[in-house]
């Protein structure tokens, strides 16, 4: 392989892994502020107990995801040094902003909330979480408004030799950028719902503290729906945006050829790429498809026909991959609407095979939002700045393919290793479950 | 209209010192942990001295790293692609050092915590290093010129960046022991203490050797004759270096902590003087070093920049300030073993 085909494989591998702790940080960071806060207004003991358990998942979590994320700031420079010098004036501002704005009230913030128990007021102590997982909210929109300039490139002119910024807020307000904020957003609070949901299951198997979980559940089951719903909604507004700025993308998640007017929908369907056709194409909804893109049923799709072959992303992953996480998504709002209706029945904690089932859903939501970045990244190919700059031209001219096969290879021992640990620490303290609620486990100060 | 590069280069400056001043004590207590502890608990005291401020630290090289990218593109491109190797086992001691301290409690074996005190030493060592061998190599100007760049992670381990790698190590070795002194108490923070005093011996060695070789080895010195004023940039480092082990002396741990702290800064500022108006030189033709001014950003940029650093800067420090004030004490063996949430 070469440098090009190397350096997109080593930013796959390091951005999806990096992207399986992410999603439960912003999640989970949320639900664990929410019980901390239930905690100090209620006073409910079992509040306190529901911040600690989950609270420690948390950071097991949280320390991958941290760690994962210096690579995403390096390896610009280090592996797409054309790309970083050529766009850097518009790409480097929201990823110093994320540093300066984000990182450190993440960062602190969480310093003081692990070992601050007994110097800060309970209040103080809740806020210390609230402003950490603000911190973790305020850098996912300020690098997915980066991510959306590649997609959507705004506010800027091509002058010296560069793309140069002539219009921040542009690129601060960029549509594209918010509808994906609220997207992806939303879908990692289904993460953590789902995350909860799965380990609360579990223990609600075996019978173990039934209160706590029972209870952990249905606050996790109404997250998780309302998140579903806004994930399905903004998915929505997310596929108008990306059939108005990138017309390639949407024709190959539903593999189109010819550009139509009141285009159908294909339940069934099999893009056959080397004729640029589709090899089965039915179960048709008229006019579905132009609804999905203009919100109007008679509205012309574009067709992969009308642009040249080099300009076109590879349609089959992309389509399968949108296929399979609408078809997940949909599945995983049926089934948290299921998850907040049954514990409203008094024997839900027999009910084993839902149980079951919920637990074997916890990696539902972990698979959608990995297939989601497949589409979005997949999709935008051959561009690395939509229509701006190809990926092909974008590598560092200075280091070699050894140098990125070394460094691939690194990465994925070194990450494969670290994920497996991070896992199995995950099921150990899951399975540990709460400490017991015995009287004067708060400490002194904090009742004072 | 220049006045922005300069406000970014002195910005650079500044991030990157208090970067060093911040992490450097990490590094020193992290690789440093294997001599003053001995045993488990004193390990636990010395990662849990951290505990609260590591990641918060680490931020400031993100922060480094990304205003690098803002601010000066091409540079940030290409000293991350010329440094690939190098930059790459940086990466992965920092990766390993951040997990190191939450994983190595996580499971209660000998063998378990043994394996993650040898990751803390090493993965707290090679950054020191590797990071003193880079800016060595920066002072010194990267062989590059029109055709790209013709060195590798071999040459940069030529004699001045091994120098400079090495006065690296000792002044984040000195700051660590310190701030285990004073983060401790009893015999650990006697033991860090007494390392430190060892260490100032061998740092000013070197400090003296790296002055010296500085002047044969890299064109910094040619901005000092020129604005003689630059030599208090210097002159500051060295007298807060002798000011350290004055305070060592007189067992004022806390203020040769903070002289120490004053050392570092001045030791990033003299490279750095020394630099402008290049952020990498090239030591083979000066027409192809990259400068403040043929490297960066444009002025819309720079500005929107400047508004954001003007904001944000002064906020994150007044927060970290507080943050440091509630963990001000020193850390006992009673609280690490009675506290559950600690590493």
């Amino acid at each position: 392989m070469d440098v090009l085909a190397l350096s997109r494989l080593q930013f796959a591998v390091t951005t999806m892994f990096h992207f399986i702790f992410v999603p439960l940080t912003l999640g989970l960071s949320v639900l664990t502020a929410w019980f901390e806060t239930r905690y100090v207004k209620t006073g409910d003991e079992t509040y306190l107990r529901m911040t600690k358990f989950w609270g420690k998942l948390f950071l097991i979590n949280f320390a991958l995801g941290v760690v994962t994320g210096i690579t995403q700031e390096f390896q610009f420079g280090m592996n797409w040094a054309e790309y970083s010098r050529y766009v850097g004036d518009i790409f480097g501002a929201p990823l110093a902003i994320e540093a300066t704005a984000a990182f450190f009230l993440e960062s602190v913030f969480i310093g003081v909330w692990i070992f601050g128990w007994d110097k800060l007021s309970k209040k103080a102590h809740a806020t210390t979480m609230c402003l950490a997982a603000f911190g973790t909210n305020l850098s996912a929109l300020l690098i997915l408004l980066a991510n959306a300039w590649m997609q959507k490139p705004v506010g800027f002119v091509l002058r010296n030799n560069r793309a140069e910024l002539n219009d921040f807020l542009a690129v601060a307000t960029n549509p594209y950028g918010l509808i994906k904020f609220a997207h992806t957003l939303t879908s990692g609070y289904m993460v953590a719902g789902y995350f909860v949901m799965g380990i609360a299951a579990w223990h609600l198997i075996k019978k173990n503290e039934i209160d706590f979980f029972t209870r952990s559940f249905k606050t996790a089951a109404m997250f998780s729906l309302l998140a579903g719903i806004a994930v399905a909604a903004t998915g929505d507004f997310h596929a108008v945006e990306i059939a108005k700025s990138q017309p390639t993308k949407f024709a190959a998640m539903e593999s189109v050829w010819e550009t139509q007017k009141g285009a159908p929908m294909h339940l069934l369907l099999w893009p056959d790429e080397a004729n640029e056709r589709n090899a089965v194409a039915g179960a048709s909804v008229p006019g579905a498809l132009s609804f999905l893109a203009f919100h109007d049923t008679n509205a012309e799709v574009k067709g992969l026909k009308s642009f040249p072959k080099e300009e076109r992303p590879p349609v089959l992953p992309v389509y399968l991959s949108f296929r399979l996480m609408a078809i997940l998504g949909g599945l995983m709002l049926g089934l948290s609407l299921l998850a907040v209706i049954m514990p409203r029945w008094k024997s839900f904690v027999d009910f084993k095979i839902f149980l079951y089932i919920m637990l074997a859903a916890l990696p539902l939501p972990y698979i959608t939002v990995q297939l989601g970045w497949l589409v979005a990244e997949l999709g935008r190919q051959p561009w690395i700045v939509y229509g701006v700059l190809k990926t092909a031209g974008s590598t560092s001219s200075a280091v070699s393919a050894a140098q990125v096969a070394f460094s691939l290879a690194g990465f994925t021992v070194l990450y494969g290793v670290l994920g497996v640990i991070d896992i199995y620490l995950l099921i150990k303290y899951a399975k540990i479950g709460p400490e017991k609620a015995v009287p004067g486990m708060i400490p002194a100060k904090e009742v004072a | 209209m220049e006045i922005l590069q300069i406000t970014w280069f002195v910005l650079w400056a500044v991030l990157w010192s208090v970067y060093f001043m911040l992490d450097g004590f990490v590094f020193g207590v992290g690789f440093l942990s294997g001599f003053i502890a001995k045993n488990d608990t004193e390990k636990r005291i010395l990662i849990n001295s951290i505990g609260p401020v590591w990641d918060g630290n680490e931020v400031w090289l993100l922060t480094a790293g990304g205003a690098t990218f803002a601010a000066f593109p091409t540079t940030y491109a290409l000293m991350f692609s010329y440094l690939y190797t190098a930059l790459l086992l940086l990466l992965f001691s920092l990766i390993v050092r951040g997990v190191s301290f939450e994983f190595r409690g996580k499971i209660d074996s000998a063998a378990w915590k043994s394996g993650w005190d040898a990751a803390i030493i090493i993965s707290s060592f090679l950054p020191a290093l590797l990071f003193g061998v880079a800016f060595g190599n920066i002072f010194k100007g990267l062989p590059m010129d029109a055709a790209g760049y013709h060195g590798g992670l071999i040459s940069l381990l030529n004699p001045y960046g091994i120098v400079t790698g090495l006065l690296f190590v000792l002044l984040f070795a000195v700051h660590g022991a310190l701030y285990a002194t004073v983060k401790t108490v009893g015999d650990l923070s006697s033991r860090a203490f007494n390392l430190a005093k060892l260490l100032w011996i061998p740092l000013l060695l070197i400090a003296v050797v790296f002055l010296g070789y500085t002047t044969y080895a890299t064109k910094l010195y040619d901005n000092y004759l020129k604005v003689p004023v630059l030599f208090i940039a210097p002159a500051v480092a060295v007298l807060a270096m002798v000011a350290t082990y004055f305070f060592m002396i007189k067992n004022a741990a806390l203020k040769a902590f903070t002289a120490s702290c004053i050392t570092i800064v001045f030791v990033c500022v003299t490279g750095v003087a020394g630099l402008f108006p290049n952020l990498i030189p090239s030591n083979l033709d000066p027409a192809f070093s990259l400068t403040i001014f043929n490297s960066s950003s444009s002025q819309y940029t720079l500005a929107i920049m400047t508004v954001v650093a003007g904001i944000f800067v002064p906020t994150v420090i007044l927060y970290k300030i507080w943050a440091y004030r509630i963990f001000r004490a020193p850390l006992t063996e009673k609280d690490v073993l009675e506290n559950k949430e600690a590493y």
